[in-house]
């Protein structure tokens, strides 16, 4: 008897979670499916959006990309995040490489300051840098806009990379020294290849951040030419006249369904990468 | 290094006050001509720029540094002074004025090039001195190529870093620097160049902040919520992530993958995108939460989220409600991860002694996944205290608040210095706040720090 009591007790465990399962599966879902539904959808705005659209349409696509600014903005931020990504990892892993494996001075002071950098809110920089791209000619401009990008996640970015070269052993370093391999050669022959994984994550971040930056595009991007997908997309729902609803619905749909691929796909190198940086602090 | 055997040895401190007087003159005392041309393009380099910059060939006034003063002087001068004349309508049409803000920028980039040029300058002084007390005592010539080697090797790690700390110099501190001088000036809407000049006040916006109520009132409130935010919020998604990876580590679930897959979507999803997509749901008066409310006969008539003042709390919560929805998967793919290292022994034993699950789940599960998020939950509390994207996408800080300065009442900080700064331009205002959260922030991290070995490590 007692065995048959402890059977229906594990089936009906394992139906509530079961249920549980399904009803967080569809709250998930459900807002996702709206907005792919949405821009699929024959009617504009917000009031007639629906998940299953009356009639399916792929008109609200072919208006983006025929009658608004949408792929010149999408060109303008794959160039930002490209931009971003390969000089974010790069100079990143060089000053990681130098804090990890030098003893020089001032070492300590600097890697304090790059801590206590990253503490700045994001504002109290804002205007300056606003100033200093007037000065230097670099207000709305694309590159401004990666320089800062890149700038902006330098200190994060090699304490992170620094805390895992820490790990690798100096065994490797000392073995190719030996084989009379300078220390750039180390650098790109040994450290990079064994820090991909912590690479990966790192460019797979800098990648994606410029597609969703929105205050700083704000700030230094003035022209319609020179918008990235943030500041387009917004504006489309913004402003409540418009009615521009599908259309946002059908930007987000081409913009966030490549990083959701890369994030999904990636997700192992991401979780590890995120533990790796709370080790850290 | 034909010379080695030079009777007449020139001493170590007379290339010094060479260098100190000509840039790269101690070195070519030295006979490294190659290093010396180095130093001196730069020493000269840099009095180029201030004499081309300025206006040194009419001084018939007298030298003037608003009128004459280079990159280097006149930076400085618009630093101390922040300027001395606005524009105006003269008979002529208008005068130039001073631009107080763009002289304060300029100011502190001239005083930063000076900083790199002083380190230079003085390096270039104790070069000279070294490399001649090198070659006094051995007696041996070394040519600046030789020299320059060794620097490469002994300087590597700064040399690796360079592009770095220049970057991180100019876009970073600069600005920050720059930042926290505005939180001591009057500038902010009512005071904008160039048709009025900006000033230092001291300690008076820090003041202000303190003393006038309004801004004490609206600060501590803004504060208090973004308190019981950061909390709630941590706390929220933390638990639920907890719950979720728990339930699908029961081995009864099938198709792990699959749910993983779905649950991490609003991870993967861009999170301003999935803020924008809830805003639109829960617009009050086309969203479809609303009528879908309405028609079912719920409610009477239409729910206004995140706009009906007469209802904060309802933005709040629901505000809390989506950024767990958003907030989770992290959490859950996190902690699903730190279970699969769980010995299985742990288990074994709690079985043998007889423990109930919630037994099992709160002496043995809890404390070893608590123990290896720790630390990142309190990087999660900082990020949610200065969560941006959620608030000011989702509700742009609404329902607004009469009672506060510029906030509505989910504005965290971090939004209403968006709002002080970028929509209503009280620079001087937002630089404060800015500051105060700095100090908050700091305050934090530095606890964790410590706990954290990080920091003996370095």
């Amino acid at each position: 008897m007692k065995a048959k009591r402890t059977s229906l007790t594990t089936i009906l465990k394992t139906t509530l979670i079961y249920i549980e399962l399904i009803v967080v599966a569809v709250i998930i879902i459900y807002p996702l499916i709206w907005i792919v539904g949405s821009s699929f959808g024959s009617s504009k705005g917000l009031a007639n959006a629906s998940p299953i659209p009356d009639h399916t349409t792929l008109n609200n696509y072919i208006d983006l990309f025929r009658n608004t600014n949408f792929p010149i903005w999408y060109v303008n931020t794959l160039k930002v995040a490209a931009a971003n990504m390969v000089f974010g990892v790069l100079l990143s892993t060089l000053g990681a490489y130098a804090f990890s494996r030098f003893k020089f001075k001032g070492k300590k002071a600097s890697l304090l300051t790059m801590l206590i950098l990253q503490m700045f809110p994001a504002f109290l920089t804002a205007i300056a840098v606003y100033m200093l791209f007037l000065n230097f000619g670099l207000l709305d401009s694309l590159t401004g806009l990666a320089i800062v990008g890149v700038a902006a996640q330098l200190p994060y970015n090699i304490w992170l990379l620094k805390g895992y070269i820490d790990n690798i052993s100096m065994s490797f370093d000392e073995a190719a020294l030996i084989d009379g391999a300078s220390r750039t050669q180390i650098f790109i022959r040994i450290i990079m290849p064994l820090a991909s994984p912590m690479l990966t994550f790192l460019a797979v971040l800098q990648f994606a951040a410029p597609w969703m930056d929105f205050i700083l595009p704000r700030l230094l991007i003035s022209s319609e030419e020179k918008k990235t997908v943030a500041i387009g997309l917004y504006s489309m729902i913004s402003d409540q006249t418009k009615n521009e609803f599908t259309l946002f619905a059908a930007g987000s749909v081409i913009v966030a369904i490549p990083i959701a691929i890369l994030y999904i796909v990636l997700q192992k190198y991401l979780i590890n990468g995120l533990t790796a940086g709370g080790d850290k602090g | 290094m034909n010379n080695s055997n030079n009777k007449q040895t020139t001493p170590a401190w007379a290339t010094g006050i060479l260098s100190a007087i000509v840039w790269g003159g101690g070195q070519w005392l030295n006979r490294q001509y190659l290093k010396g041309l180095v130093f001196f393009l730069i020493g000269a380099g840099s009095l180029t720029a201030e004499l081309t910059t300025g206006h040194y060939n009419d001084m018939s006034a007298g030298f003037r540094l608003r009128d004459n003063g280079g990159f280097f002087l006149k930076g400085l001068w618009g630093l101390v002074t922040l300027g001395t004349q606005p524009r105006k309508m003269g008979m002529s049409g208008l005068t130039p004025g001073d631009h107080s803000i763009v002289l304060m920028a300029n100011g502190i980039i001239a005083l930063f090039v000076i900083l790199i040029l002083v380190f230079f300058y003085v390096w270039n002084i104790r070069d000279a001195v070294m490399a001649r007390r090198r070659m006094n005592e051995s007696g041996i010539h070394q040519s600046s190529l030789q020299d320059m080697k060794q620097l490469w090797e002994s300087m590597y790690a700064y040399i690796v870093l360079s592009p770095a700390a220049l970057l991180t110099l100019f876009i970073c501190i600069l600005p920050i620097v720059f930042g926290v001088l505005i939180a001591f000036t009057d500038y902010s809407r009512s005071n904008t160049p160039p048709t009025k000049l900006v000033h230092w006040v001291g300690f008076d916006n820090f003041v202000t902040v303190t003393q006038v109520f309004s801004w004490m009132h609206t600060f501590l409130n803004v504060l208090l919520w973004t308190f019981v935010w950061a909390i709630l919020a941590t706390i929220t998604t933390y638990f639920f992530g907890f719950f979720q990876a728990v339930l699908l580590n029961n081995s009864d679930v099938k198709l792990k993958k699959l749910w993983r897959s779905i649950y991490i979507l609003p991870w993967a999803v861009p999170a301003m995108i999935s803020a924008l997509v809830f805003k639109s749901m829960f617009n009050g008066q086309f969203g479809p939460i609303s009528q879908f409310l309405l028609d079912t006969g719920l409610t009477d008539e239409r729910i206004y989220w995140f706009t009906d003042p007469n209802h904060t709390y309802l933005a709040r919560i629901l505000a809390l409600l989506i950024n767990l929805w958003l907030g989770f998967p992290y959490f859950m793919a996190l902690i699903g991860g730190t279970l699969t290292t769980v010995s299985d022994s742990y288990y074994e034993a709690a079985r043998m002694d007889g423990a109930t699950s919630s037994q099992t789940f709160w002496k043995i599960t809890f404390p070893i996944v608590y123990k290896a998020t720790a630390p990142l939950l309190m990087l999660s509390f900082v990020s949610n205290f200065n969560n941006f994207g959620v608030i000011y996408f989702l509700t742009e800080g609404g329902p607004a608040n009469p009672d506060y300065n510029f906030a509505g009442n989910t504005d965290l900080l971090i939004t209403w210095l968006y709002k002080l700064t970028l929509d209503n331009r009280l620079y001087n205002m937002g630089a404060v706040m800015s500051i105060i959260v700095f100090l908050i922030v700091a305050s934090f991290s530095l606890i964790n720090l410590r706990k954290s070995k990080s920091l003996e490590e370095i």
